[in-house]
């Protein structure tokens, strides 16, 4: 049904909203739509050590002393953690600095990746709205949050106000139809989106993920797809929450958890449908995320450095894949691999399980709970002209702190069967 | 002619955050000037020694600005002695962090630029005018949020002046 609005000449759906809208809405106290600009409360603001101390010069430039609610910002030292360099052990004191000064927490260097330290101590819950100076923010999508990245200046806006301006997104609904072959990972499924619609395939919208395929992955999964919504430019690629969303919270925090639901006749900007079914292991190739071919195009590619870890792909379950394909097996020997556990209580929960054992005992390097390598500053940084496949989430030239190098993307499955033999392999034949 | 007059450094599409400042420098300090030196170095060695002295415009396809939310990326822009950036679409956050920090960017028909060409850009009144080819290129004005911001010179600036939002 369409009626006129205020705004001449507008006409919009009164009917269905969109996860998006409905957060915005709740959030802005207004009715918000798609195309429409909002002021709106954040429920938790973040930083990271590569931005938090620009958030913290354009608060002082502001002229603001406190953060709105030191309950609701976080710093997380996670970057370049512990600290290489001395301008960067610098950085990391102005961060400590601010949050004695302000009372805002700051995770330190022995706490883990960012996305993975904000919902794991329940400092986001379904429903909410936060922002982060990082672009990965969007992973909390995965639980039901609209959560986006944000530069430092728009962090200093939202810690010292507890608002921030919105567009309300356009959302564009892509569903996974049938079911995952046995080697194949939440991982493909997104670096298979990549591929079809290119890195700025959903620039300026939302993304909601649906369909059985979605139900079927654990929240960990879910998290991989999320996280990398922001390669194919979208602002926010969110999920609803269900029981494993709801039970995943458990005992973290103290909020209450308010999921949204998209209406049933909510209005997308366009819709698409993948069958998962036929979605084989997928690796994205130098130096792009979406120059995307399927692994039999790749296989065979020599790799000196294989890397698991990283707020796409470093948490409990990628840890226990990598560990059960490496049992009684070894790193090839002209491979490096390194092994970053997204968090504390990842790195905790996999020694508990064994993976850190076995995953040490067949040659990784296991790093500080971090960004480990991801993002070329410590823990790794290739040698020229080498290749490296890395679980993360961008390939870009120079990304790992060598131009001269060459990113592939993959699964941890996929990570796994190649350090194991040397060069990029299949991941199938080892889940038989 | 009114506007801001200075030659365009033209690029291709998907310029991504990292060949804007790579992830390497970003953390090495939070002096702008020293970063500047870097600015697209991935992708064009000489970005920052060419723009410097007289100014310039980044002139740029689709897609400008993908990847992280390093507001370095405009920072080091701006302190390159950037104008400008022009491009036939902008990644989102880039396009936020460049208006927070004011640096002023134009989605326009970027195809009607060359390298080199001494443009004229009018932000008041939507035009490109491209001197060398005695052409215009008009391109659609600011959203007004957005054009608050930037004409407070920048998101800190505005709330120094309002004591926080007033959009
Ligand atoms: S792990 Fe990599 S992508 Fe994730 S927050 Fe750290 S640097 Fe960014």
């Amino acid at each position: 049904m369409l009626q006129q609005t205020d705004r001449p000449g507008r006409l919009i759906a009164i009917s269905g909203k969109t996860i998006a809208e409905k957060i915005f809405s709740a959030h802005s106290g207004t009715d918000a739509r798609a195309g429409d600009i909002v002021v709106a409360d954040v429920d938790f603001v973040m930083g990271q050590d590569g931005t938090s101390p620009l958030a913290i010069r354009a608060l002082d430039n502001m002229g603001v002393a406190e953060v709105f609610d030191p309950q609701k910002v976080a710093l997380v030292i996670d970057h370049s953690s512990p600290s290489p360099i001395e301008g960067v052990s610098a950085l990391h004191t102005i961060m400590r600095d601010f949050g004695k000064r302000t009372g805002a927490k700051v995770y330190d260097i022995a706490e883990g990746v960012c996305h993975q330290v904000v919902p794991e101590h329940g400092h986001v819950v379904p429903g909410d709205l936060m922002v982060g100076c990082d672009s990965h923010t969007c992973t909390y999508g995965a639980l039901n949050v609209f959560s986006t990245g944000v530069g430092s200046t728009d962090g200093a806006a939202a810690m010292a106000s507890g608002k921030l301006w919105f567009k309300v997104p356009d959302t564009m609904k892509v569903t996974y139809e049938g079911s995952l072959q046995p080697g194949v990972f939440s991982k493909d499924l997104i670096l298979y989106l990549a591929g079809q619609i290119g890195v700025d395939g959903a620039t300026y919208e939302a993304i909601e993920f649906h369909g059985p395929v979605i139900d079927e992955l654990s929240v960990d999964a879910r998290m991989t797809i999320s996280n990398m919504a922001i390669e194919v430019g979208a602002k926010a690629g969110l999920m609803k929450a269900d029981d494993k969303t709801l039970a995943w919270f458990e005992g973290r925090g103290t909020r209450t958890p308010a999921p949204v639901d998209p209406d049933a006749d909510a209005v997308y900007a366009s819709e698409r449908v993948i069958d998962a079914s036929a979605v084989g292991p997928q690796v994205a190739k130098p130096h792009a995320v979406d120059n995307v071919s399927p692994i039999e195009e790749v296989e065979g590619t020599p790799i000196a450095q294989g890397v698991l870890g990283t707020c796409t792909n470093g948490r409990l379950e990628d840890l226990g894949i990598a560990a059960r394909m490496l049992e009684g097996r070894r790193v090839h020997p002209d491979v490096r691999f390194i092994v970053a556990p997204a968090s504390k209580q990842t790195y905790l929960d996999a020694m508990a399980a064994g993976y850190i054992q076995t995953l040490v005992e067949a040659g990784a390097a296991v790093v500080t709970p971090g960004c480990g390598p991801c993002v070329g500053t410590h823990n790794g940084v290739p040698s020229d002209g080498e290749n490296v496949i890395s679980t993360a989430n961008r390939n870009f030239k120079g990304r790992m702190g060598n131009s001269n190098a060459f990113i592939y993307l993959g699964s941890p499955a996929t990570v796994v069967a190649s350090v194991i033999e040397g060069r990029i392999t299949d991941p199938r034949k080892y889940f038989g | 002619m009114t506007g801001l007059k200075a030659k365009a450094f033209k690029y291709g599409d998907d310029i991504n955050t990292d060949y804007i400042i790579s992830g390497k420098y970003k953390f090495k300090s939070a002096d702008m000037e020293a970063m500047a030196v870097h600015a697209m170095e991935d992708l064009d060695p000489d970005y920052h020694d060419k723009v410097k002295p007289n100014g310039g415009f980044l002139v740029a396809g689709k897609n400008f600005g993908m990847g992280s939310s390093r507001e370095q990326a405009p920072l080091v822009l701006i302190h390159s002695n950037t104008k400008a950036v022009l491009a036939k679409s902008f990644a989102r956050i880039f396009y936020r962090n460049a208006i927070n920090t004011g640096l002023p960017v134009v989605e326009c028909d970027t195809d009607l630029i060359d390298d080199g060409d001494e443009l004229v850009v009018d932000l008041e009144a939507g035009v490109v005018r491209n001197v060398t080819q005695g052409s215009e290129i008009p391109f659609p004005p600011l959203p007004p949020v957005m054009a608050q911001l930037l004409a407070d010179g920048g998101l800190v600036e505005h709330f120094k002046k309002h004591g926080g939002f007033n959009l």
